[in-house]
């Protein structure tokens, strides 16, 4: 019997051990191509393939990237296009997302079913017609136009309904007793107790936008509006003769500003995108 | 409810529903009547099937579709398998924990054409890093990227590295939910670890599952940007997916009623993964 029990123990810390160095392998593996990314981009083109203790340093990787191709404007695009969508969509989110929760007004029902059509739906899906609308709209290669599509968020409004109904009734009716409009209760009754939601919602929606390519593709045509996504599909063309080391450096300078927030606010980023998704 | 309050509901909706109609439901009517009416780049020639003949007759539309499905079919169930994996890995105690996570999850954050162009360089013949690799151990490599029957499995093997740390923090959350007393019970009962997976973890994760599995499959249809980098579709539509195809025809080609047509056929997938998600899940999922 004692040697069956020790028999056992042995076998479940062999198991652990096995688990835990596959799960290192597999961490190791997914982390890898950033790691590489570094690698190629800190070192001179000859040490692409080329792993070595003793290899150089170098910043001209760097450099000749940031000379190849406008990123200050590219990075400028994005944060413009990024935090315009942003905005709207808060404001916009707001305002329907209370009319949905509070509201009880005829077809209600049908207005949310509707707008979460648009869950499925994504601009993305429609940019042979959304890019003609943009076109009539004049409004190519501008922020507005890789923006306006994005506006008005099916999630986000869906996001803001759950909120806003978890909010005690009973503080909207003090503050209507107080002689508050509607304006001002969702100004200062639903805003301040939904933060956690708005955090959530403006992470999410941050890192969409900053990482969104087909549609800004489409409808952008110039330095002018192009965010860094679409800047670093023609930087990364084979036709632009780039060679690998360079390639790297500026998918890092692209990817910096994002990955850099991330590391300092890890905790935030993941428990806004499970808030996001498990509403 | 007063006649005031009906009204201010709707102004307060105003705003999104307008957008949502310039760019939502008015372009998917559009987009119907087009490929109904056009021809090429012209509006309303008259109603006509012309665009759905050719879509039938169009090899590389099923071509693409086929694609599509298998890299549906094999990207879902391996992102899923392995973030439930990670999400265990994670939330055991595991040493290094915090790093794990951050390794899983980092490919998430990061623009998948930025990551698509380091992964390129992997694929890359001659000097690629995976060719190089293969070459210490002697083997000769392969054309990861130009050869017809290995391409789209290149696009998979990058897909799968981009989501799985995406669905793995929904698992995550999830295991954090369970509560510890329901594992000292069946401990007590003398449930082995595999029983207590199967009976306790697997069917507690069942919504999360479910609501990463149409995620999962939403994805594969929508999102094409790796596409641009990695194969054009190519070689030869080896690698092409359906929302690749109707960029192609709609601004390589310029033939709009003939994108609208695969747009048609891409809206009615949509519409099964909705029906799906909303018929027969939604009624199985409510156990609670």
């Amino acid at each position: 019997m004692s040697q069956r029990s020790t028999q056992s123990k042995l076998l479940s810390q062999v198991t652990q051990s096995l688990s835990t160095a596959s799960a290192w392998v597999l961490g190791l593996l997914w982390i890898f191509p950033l790691l590489y990314a570094f690698w190629a981009a800190f070192h001179p083109p000859a040490y692409v393939t080329h792993f070595s203790l003793t290899a150089p340093l170098t910043l001209a990787n760097f450099v000749k990237a940031w000379h190849q191709a406008p990123f200050m404007s590219y990075m400028v695009n994005t944060v413009a296009i990024t935090l315009l969508i942003l905005a709207f969509q808060l404001v916009l989110c707001t305002l329907a997302g209370y009319a949905l929760a509070r509201i009880a007004f005829r077809g209600r029902g049908l207005v949310f079913a509707l707008i979460l059509m648009q869950l499925m739906v994504v601009p993305e899906i429609l940019i042979v017609q959304n890019y003609q609308t943009i076109a009539s709209l004049h409004a190519v290669d501008t922020y507005f136009g890789v923006g306006l599509p994005y506006f008005a968020s099916a999630f986000g409004i869906f996001l803001l309904r759950q909120t806003f109904k978890t909010i005690p009734q009973e503080l909207e009716d003090a503050a209507r007793i107080e002689g508050c409009s509607t304006l001002q209760i969702i100004r200062k009754v639903y805003v301040p107790l939904a933060k956690p939601t708005y955090v959530a919602f403006a992470l999410v929606s941050i890192s969409y936008h900053w990482n969104n390519f087909l549609w800004p593709l489409v409808v952008t045509n110039t330095a002018n509006s192009r965010p860094l996504t679409v800047g670093m599909a023609i930087f990364g063309a084979p036709e632009s003769g780039v060679d690998w080391s360079v390639i790297c450096a500026g998918t890092l300078i692209s990817i910096a500003p994002l990955l850099i927030a991330f590391l300092m606010f890890q905790r935030q980023f993941v428990q806004s995108f499970i808030r996001a998704g498990v509403k | 409810m007063t006649r005031n309050q009906q009204l201010y509901a709707w102004l307060l909706l105003l705003p999104a529903l307008a957008l949502l109609t310039a760019f939502t439901y008015m372009p998917t009517v559009a987009t119907i009547w087009h490929s109904f009416t056009g021809s090429g780049m012209q509006d309303n020639v008259g109603f006509n099937l012309d665009n759905y003949r050719d879509l039938i007759d169009d090899d590389v539309f099923w071509q693409v579709l086929r694609n599509n499905l298998i890299y549906a079919a094999v990207t879902v169930p391996v992102s899923i398998v392995l973030a439930l994996v990670m999400a265990l890995w994670v939330n055991s105690k595991i040493r290094g924990k915090g790093a794990l996570r951050l390794a899983y999850f980092t490919p998430t954050i990061l623009p998948m054409i930025s990551v698509a162009n380091i992964w390129l360089f992997f694929y890359t013949p001659e000097i690629g890093l995976f060719n190089t690799i293969l070459g210490w151990f002697g083997h000769k490599g392969y054309n990861w990227l130009g050869d017809p029957n290995l391409s789209l499995y290149s696009l998979m093997l990058m897909a799968i590295w981009k989501e799985a740390g995406f669905f793995m923090i929904f698992y995550l959350a999830a295991l954090q939910g369970i509560s510890p007393d329901l594992y000292q019970a069946a401990e007590l009962e003398g449930a082995g670890r595999w029983t207590r997976f199967r009976r306790i973890t697997l069917p507690l994760l069942m919504p999360t599952t479910l609501f990463v599995l149409i995620n999962a499959f939403l994805n594969a249809f929508k999102l094409v940007d790796h596409l641009f980098i990695l194969t054009k579709g190519g070689p030869n539509n080896a690698s092409n997916l359906l929302l690749y195809y109707i960029y192609e025809n709609a601004f390589s080609f310029f033939d709009t009623a003939y994108a609208s047509a695969l747009t048609v056929a891409l809206l009615l997938i949509l519409v099964v993964i909705a029906l799906i998600q909303f018929g027969v899940i939604e009624r199985r999922v409510h156990y609670r």
